[in-house]
């Protein structure tokens, strides 16, 4: 054991190698080599008449993708629901995880990350069923808002063309709002994590020099938060746009991008359209870091 | 003249510590003012109240004679440089400097010109585009102080400032910002815990000692009067004995001060010098200090005092080692008569 010890200690590199090579193996493999083998499926196209796949390199596949109006409308029904859902995540969360990072303390912070974090130990499909219930019709939500006398209100709501429908359960508004609570602590953690890791100091200095709250929370709080914002709107995008439970529970029975891929590599046996699918998210969350990036997001970092 | 800073009665409470307990005292204009003591002595908590990043439980601090208890730290004409110097990381060193102009609606150009002059007055003229994390540790500090002046303050604090820095760019900087205090003519608040910083550079110290001001007086008077058994010890290092100590030693039963300098170690065989007063004790360590040494000498009286040794003396005492009986003397007028707290009406 002690020669084993000393034997390491002397040659660093060989340590590394043992405490690395194992994982990296793994995630190679089982992570990246799958997800390229999925790529590659997409480079194939599938035969209309026989419905079996051809294994040549082609953009067949990417070209049905982009010229058939219902793909691209799925694509952009994802894609905005997607950018309603992190905008509007992100709102929510600035003032608790400020409050959770700069004035709670002590238990009252503890009660706040568990609180947070509570909600993920309960099974997602428990959950987006009993959203469902507290969507529908006769649901908890409408009828509290009866008794508040708000049902017209609602009613307009459900009236909004495109994200409207019969009830809550059955529009994107309802799907919009499980959305929200779904992805929340995931916007919540790494903003409060970023706004925890700004110095009081910063703060002080700037009311010291003149800065009204506002113009220290628009010059100092706002551009340091801003990587925790980013990884945390990198979450909530990737995981609307990937997600296929949600949109067939609860909302409107349009297609989301999750939900095509799931059935093109089930029922229809499309796995190169299915492929080409999930590559959509991949690029669009490059995309969406690349401008963060070129914005400055990360020059905190 | 109205007074710079005004304290009136002013404590500050967490839970249950005094934190700031029930001080006053007033600030001239142009002062060099330093508040010297260990840490949690409330000398920072001083700082932040008249900062305005804290507000008193009680009492007023008033700002050139107008009560700020309740007014905001950005509605306040005074400007701070930071511990950590708390410089923005996600800006440059010139914006950083221009960020007081900034935020008062000053535009560019003019802010930035205005920045370029304070960054001259500190030479740091061509750093103004780098940005804080490629400075060094002496740069940031005089970036501060340049963010801090940029405003034209009445009042500029300083919260250790010198603690993070190098023993000689620490003794640069202390006549640096002596001079630039000279020249701007502004009141400077020093909070140091390094008593030769404050009485090397202030005019007046305040001495704190759990959340009070023990004693404020010039550095001189200060280290040659102390008036309390706490000021002896953290200012002049001084060799302290209370009434029954002194009463031991044959004088006046009263609490009084020697400091090491002022006592010579003989041998017990020696003569007793006249008009002098001598303890005798065995020697405990010696530690070199470089044109003297510090001996430090177990009294027969009980307590553990210190004489400060010139180096010639030292090579002659050479031969006593530890546990060697020796004779600690000093000029009767060479003690200090200390006020004991809670002994003194």
């Amino acid at each position: 054991m002690r020669a084993a010890s000393t034997f390491f200690w002397r040659r660093p590199y060989w340590y590394l190698a043992l405490l690395l090579v194992p994982p990296l193996l793994w995630f190679g493999t089982v992570y990246l080599g799958s997800l390229f083998a999925l790529l590659a499926q997409s480079f194939y196209r599938i035969d209309d008449f026989t419905a079996q796949i051809v294994r040549e390199p082609t953009l067949a596949t990417y070209g049905q993708l982009v010229s058939q109006p219902a793909n691209v409308d799925i694509v952009l029904r994802t894609v905005t629901m997607a950018i309603a859902v992190t905008v509007t995540c992100a709102l929510i969360a600035l003032p608790i995880a400020t409050y959770m990072a700069r004035y709670a303390a002590g238990r009252m912070k503890a009660l706040f990350y568990v609180g947070v974090m509570l909600p993920m130990w309960t099974s997602y499909l428990v959950k987006v069923y009993a959203w469902r219930l507290l969507l529908a019709k006769e649901g908890i939500i409408a009828w509290f808002v009866g008794k508040l006398g708000l049902t017209g209100v609602l009613d307009a709501l459900l009236a909004t063309p495109a994200v409207g429908g019969p009830s809550l359960s059955s529009s994107y508004i309802g799907m919009f709002l499980v959305f929200v609570y779904m992805w929340l602590p995931f916007m919540i953690l790494p903003m409060a994590a970023a706004l925890e890791r700004v110095p009081g100091s910063l703060l002080q200095a700037s009311a010291d020099l003149g800065a009204r709250p506002s113009q220290t929370f628009r010059n100092v709080v706002l551009p340091l938060a801003v990587p925790g914002i980013a990884a945390g709107s990198v979450f909530t995008f990737s995981l609307t746009l990937g997600d296929y439970i949600i949109p067939s529970v609860v909302g409107a029975p349009g297609y989301f991008i999750g939900m095509m891929v799931y059935v093109q590599q089930g029922t229809a046996g499309n796995i190169p359209l299915a492929a080409a699918f999930s590559v959509v998210p991949i690029v669009l969350i490059f995309v969406y870091l690349s401008i963060a990036k070129r914005l400055g997001a990360f020059d905190a970092l | 003249m109205t007074a710079a800073i005004e304290f009136r009665g002013v404590s500050r409470i967490y839970g249950e510590v005094r934190a700031v307990d029930d001080v006053s005292f007033a600030i001239e204009p142009g002062e060099f003012f330093a508040m010297l003591g260990p840490s949690g002595s409330g000398k920072t908590s001083c700082l932040r109240l008249v900062a305005g990043f804290d507000t008193p439980d009680r009492g007023q601090v008033l700002l050139d004679g107008t009560d700020v208890s309740s007014v905001p730290p950005y509605d306040r004409n005074v400007n701070t440089v930071f511990q950590d110097y708390a410089l923005f990381p996600h800006m440059t060193v010139l914006q950083n400097v221009a960020y007081g102009p900034r935020v008062r609606g000053v535009e560019v150009t003019e802010r930035e010109q205005r920045a370029r002059e304070m960054l001259e007055l500190v030479q740091l003229g061509a750093q103004g585009g780098r940005r804080p994390s490629q400075l060094s540790g002496g740069q940031r500090q005089r970036v501060a102080l340049a963010r801090a002046l940029i405003n034209q303050p009445k009042v500029l604090l300083l919260d250790e400032p010198l603690g993070a820095l190098d023993l000689r760019l620490r003794e640069e900087m202390q006549i640096e910002l002596k001079s630039l205090q000279k020249k701007l003519g502004i009141t400077f608040v020093f909070v140091t815990h390094d008593q030769g910083e404050a009485l090397s550079m202030a005019d007046r110290v305040a001495v704190f000692n759990k959340g009070r001001i023990e004693q404020l007086a010039a550095p001189r008077e200060l280290y040659l009067r102390p008036a309390t058994p706490f000021v002896a010890r953290f200012v002049g290092s001084a060799n302290v004995a209370n009434a029954a100590l002194a009463a031991k030693l044959g004088v006046t039963a009263q609490a009084f001060a020697v400091r090491g300098e002022n006592i010579t170690l003989q041998v017990e065989s020696a003569p007793a010098p006249a008009e002098h007063v001598c303890a005798p004790g065995a020697v405990l360590a010696v530690q070199f200090h470089g044109a003297a040494s510090r001996w430090q000498i177990q009294l027969d009286a009980g307590e553990v005092w210190s004489a400060l040794v010139p180096e010639e003396e030292t090579r002659r005492l050479n031969g006593l080692n530890v546990g060697a009986r020796v004779r600690l003397c000093w000029p009767r007028a060479a003690a200090v008569t200390l006020i004991e707290p809670g002994a003194a009406a």
